[in-house]
């Protein structure tokens, strides 16, 4: 399975999700610049965390409207796997592959710390390694992490089971003391309708190794692998 | 001829940093402050050819895209020859 980290002008976690996936899961993965339409045949897709082009207007606005983000949109439509984490997640959204909007943090500060989060759906490519409400302990790092949907979209989310990580505690239990940032209904990540697509805040690349502290990110990766391999079973069986 | 686009969050979103701005004031001694909200605003210079209907279309066009995320912001707009 080949992975593709794009890499945008102010990405910054690029070489931590390459390493995790080339060192870590095993798999082969190529940069993928952001002026390039080609995704050279990969079967995943990481948009990672940074500052794409300095975020500036609002973050991810102005990454949406790269050459590789073109491809990237085709490659989500025809159900191909896109991971966004941190800033990629923005990016995301900004692209309206995922619904939603990240804002400012309700405390109007950066945060970088060590959060729980609770997976809320495990019947997703990057969730199948989970049980549902496994807890995880990933780090986040954003100054805009503060998640946002009008109610309805909101309904919607719910109802699909497209809201994948919710901040909890350690115990498991969504309170509004575990939720570093004000986003709505505690919200960590979402996936699309068609599962393919996920955004999260946390970053997973930063927790798959145990010298850096713990490697409940890993199952993210180990997931999506996993999930690969059963679709390639699936369709050679036919 | 310029067009000045005024960009603001939605109502039905909260403005932490206008709320903060606010409370800043009203320690400083402002009365009948009801409320602050903060935004963006941009000044787009416009080619002379473009007629004032072309122009307007062209503004909402951009604000709708790219100036503004219309999920929690929203914009006016007004000209200046």
């Amino acid at each position: 399975m080949k992975f593709g980290v794009l890499i945008f002008p102010g990405s910054n976690c690029d070489h931590d999700a390459y390493w995790t996936i080339q060192q870590i899961a095993k798999q082969p993965v190529t940069f993928l610049w952001h002026e390039s339409h080609d995704l050279e045949n990969c079967d995943a897709i990481i948009v990672p965390g940074g500052f794409a082009y300095g975020d500036y207007l609002r973050t991810g606005a102005i990454a949406r409207f790269s050459p590789v983000m073109e491809s990237v949109k085709r490659f989500a439509d025809a159900g191909g796997l896109v991971l966004g984490i941190c800033n990629g997640f923005q990016i995301l959204c900004e692209s309206g592959l995922l619904p939603g909007a990240l804002m400012r943090n309700i405390g109007l500060k950066y945060v970088c710390k060590p959060v729980h989060v609770r997976v809320e759906n495990a019947d997703t490519p990057f969730t199948s390694a989970c049980r549902e409400h496994d807890v995880l302990n990933i780090p986040i790092g954003h100054m805009e992490g503060n998640y946002f949907c009008d109610d309805r979209t909101l309904a919607e989310l719910r109802q699909d089971h497209r809201i994948v990580f919710r901040y909890s505690t350690l115990e498991g239990e969504i309170t509004a003391e575990a939720n570093p940032n004000g986003s709505l209904d505690n919200i960590a990540g979402i996936c699309s309708a068609g599962r393919n697509v996920l955004g999260m805040m946390p970053h997973p690349e930063r927790a798959s190794e145990p010298q850096l502290g713990g490697t409940d990110g890993l199952k993210i990766f180990a997931s999506i692998v996993a999930s690969f391999a059963a679709s390639r079973e699936t369709i050679l069986s036919r | 001829m310029k067009a000045l686009v005024y960009v603001s969050l939605k109502k039905s979103v909260l403005d932490p940093q206008g709320k903060t701005i606010q409370n800043a004031l009203n320690k400083m001694g402002y009365k009948g402050l009801d409320s602050v909200r903060q935004g963006k605003y941009f000044e787009l210079t416009l080619d002379g050819g473009l007629s004032r209907q072309e122009a307007e279309a062209q503004v909402e066009k951009m604000a709708r895209e790219v100036l503004t995320n219309p999920v929690i912001e929203e914009f006016r707009y007004s000209f200046e020859s």
